[in-house]
């Protein structure tokens, strides 16, 4: 059967969807109800459309890679269409809820403010504690898995603060710390360590036995059953970590600074924009936090591919 | 092979508690103490080491204020406040408590239903999936002041903005383990199922439902501690309305350390207790299936 009109059609109404949203005078829904129906048909071209893809893909289309793709993306169109039709043709006060073009004017128009924000709080609060955090739940697991009673002690202490929310320890690193990036760090640092700590410590533990005994009729000495057998073995369950401890870094850093900052950083940004009912800088800045979130998970990714290219879960995904 | 003292779990425990307790101490003393001289020291005061030790627990605005002093403090706003009063922790837990069981309750339905979409709809998991996973990586609890401010301009105030946060960070972890656990059923009793003509929703609910069931727990635990963050940050925008993310926040304003302790003492206690009831009625529920846990 040939798909190729109603794919036309849908691509037609989605295309007078966006065009309506974008480039007409602010209220139109007001003036016209009606128009609400075309809102509709996007949601339904857009359904049929993404559904349409799915089943090339099942049927290992050649461009199957792309249409891939192409679905979430056609998902997200839909959403950020939606949400300027909506915003524009009620004519929504900015206060409530600007329109995407806004929120992209303004972060055009402010880049300045918004790359010393993220300076102060992504490259300096969030790397740094991010790194110590890391870094030493990583050494800390690998003196544990070879001492029970680290082990015994640390684990339970481990499900404890996963029970508790730890970012309200914020003002006490702000008090001890200074207003200054520190503090962020340090919030960054307690966050961050016990996700790494428990990970690495199962991904040791996850050795085979076999290979145990492997390394041990190769007479390999501890240093080298480490770094050959259990470092390689740990790898994904660290890459777990890296990744889960990349969002709590940025969220850590980001809740500090509402405690006080310097006049610079996202947080404070947020803070103060909100007080000025400034929404479409709140939003800009909410848009860098979630590219830099976004961004830094997809490195993560691309660097467990990289690493982790011999293991099953990455070999299977080509 | 015997088991030595030092390698019962029990044993390790108590050496953690008492060496965090100890060091606890210590650090209190150094952090207060090295207040208490500057301050003698400027005001040209005579000190001893026998005085500062004596005055360093029980200063009023510590740098650190040792566990005793906490725990003063916490049982003070506990038992001996009025519940009703506005200086009570219980009043403020409850506020907290609220936001988080809603936020919990409403995560929860919608983490279920978006994994049944995605478990019986291709098109929907090809779309909806990968954008799950990007909204965690996005800070959301960012956003936690925006839509305490924004929903309270359209007059939404007290409980649901916050509990929509809360249903932000707790429906993903219910979401994934759905998932996976509404997948996880036996394939030879799928294909009984299908031999049976049953139609879906009967193989949702005398199978699929049945198989994901200790999936959605082990989610559970994980989404109600997220709910309690939620709760706790979004309640640091609203000012003193209530809560703990309130206490924290006016104590961190006014330098309260011991009321900042008192109300973490009270967060850590509220997730540990929501965790353990949730893994109560976990327990409960898989020996009624007879497995053994």
């Amino acid at each position: 059967m040939n798909q190729t009109p109603k794919l036309l059609i849908y691509a037609a109404v989605l295309f007078a969807q966006v065009a309506l949203a974008f480039f007409t005078e602010p209220g139109f829904y007001e003036r016209a109800p009606l128009l609400l129906f075309l809102l509709l048909a996007s949601f339904f071209a857009a359904a049929g459309m993404m559904s349409a893809c799915t089943a090339l893909v099942d049927a290992n289309h050649p461009f199957k890679k792309s249409l891939k793709i192409a679905v979430p993306s056609v998902f997200a169109l839909v959403v950020v269409v939606s949400w300027q039709a909506l915003t524009q043709g009620y004519d929504v006060p900015q206060v409530l809820l600007p329109a995407p073009s806004e929120i992209i004017v303004a972060f055009f128009s402010n880049l300045p403010t918004l790359w010393a924000d993220f300076r102060q709080t992504f490259l300096k609060a969030v790397i740094a504690g991010y790194l110590m955090g890391c870094i030493s739940g990583f050494i800390v697991a690998q003196w544990a898995v070879k001492s029970r009673f680290l082990q015994n002690g640390l684990l339970p202490l481990g499900n404890f603060v996963s029970a508790i929310p730890i970012v309200g320890i914020a003002p006490i690193m702000v008090m001890w710390f200074g207003f200054d990036w520190p503090s962020k760090a340090a919030v960054v640092v307690v966050m961050t360590f016990f996700p790494m700590f428990i990970n690495t410590l199962a991904g040791l533990q996850s050795v085979d036995a076999l290979h145990k005994d492997l390394m041990h009729t190769y007479a390999a000495k501890k240093s080298q059953t480490f770094t050959k057998s259990q470092l390689p073995q740990a790898m994904p369950f660290i890459f777990n970590a890296l990744k889960l401890n990349s969002t709590l870094a940025l969220i850590g850093a980001i809740v500090a600074e509402f405690f006080g900052t310097p006049i610079v950083g996202m947080g404070f940004r947020i803070s103060t924009e909100v007080g000025r009912m400034n929404m479409e800088m709140v939003w800009a800045t909410i848009l860098v936090a979630a590219l830099a979130g976004s961004m830094s998970y997809g490195a993560l990714a691309l660097l467990e591919r990289a690493v982790l290219f011999w293991h099953p879960s990455v070999r299977s995904g080509r | 092979m015997k088991e030595s003292i030092f390698d019962k779990k029990w044993f390790a425990i108590v050496v953690f508690i008492i060496a965090i307790t100890a060091l606890w101490y210590a650090a209190a003393l150094w952090m207060n103490g090295n207040q208490l001289v500057k301050t003698y020291e400027r005001k040209n005061q005579e000190w001893t080491y026998s005085t500062i030790i004596a005055e360093a627990y029980q200063v009023k605005r510590p740098m650190l204020p040792p566990p005793h002093q906490v725990f003063a403090q916490w049982y003070k706003t506990v038992f001996d406040t009025k519940v009703t009063s506005k200086r009570s922790l219980v009043y403020h837990t409850m506020v907290t408590l609220q936001s988080t069981m809603l936020g919990f309750v409403l995560g929860t339905v919608l983490g279920v239903a978006i994994a049944i979409g995605i478990v019986h709809n291709r098109t929907m998991e090809m779309s909806f999936m990968p954008w799950v996973i990007a909204s965690q990586t996005i800070p959301i609890l960012a956003i936690a002041p925006i839509i305490v401010v924004v929903l309270g301009a359209i007059n939404l105030t007290g409980v649901v903005p916050k509990a929509i946060i809360s249903m932000y960070l707790s429906f993903f972890p219910v979401t994934i383990g759905m998932v996976k656990g509404l997948r996880s059923s036996d394939r030879m009793h799928l294909e009984l199922m299908q031999t049976y003509n049953a139609s879906n929703s009967q193989t949702f609910w005398m199978l699929r439902w049945y198989s994901a069931q200790p999936f959605l727990f082990a989610s559970l635990k994980v989404a109600i501690a997220a709910a309690l963050v939620g709760a706790i940050v979004a309640e640091l925008p609203t000012g003193a309305q209530g809560g703990l993310g309130s206490r924290l926040l006016s104590g961190s304003y006014y330098g309260q350390t011991v009321q900042i302790w008192a109300a973490l003492f009270m967060a850590a206690l509220l997730g540990l207790s929501l965790v353990t009831v949730v893994s109560l009625f976990e327990k409960i529920l898989l020996r009624r299936r007879g497995v053994s846990v």
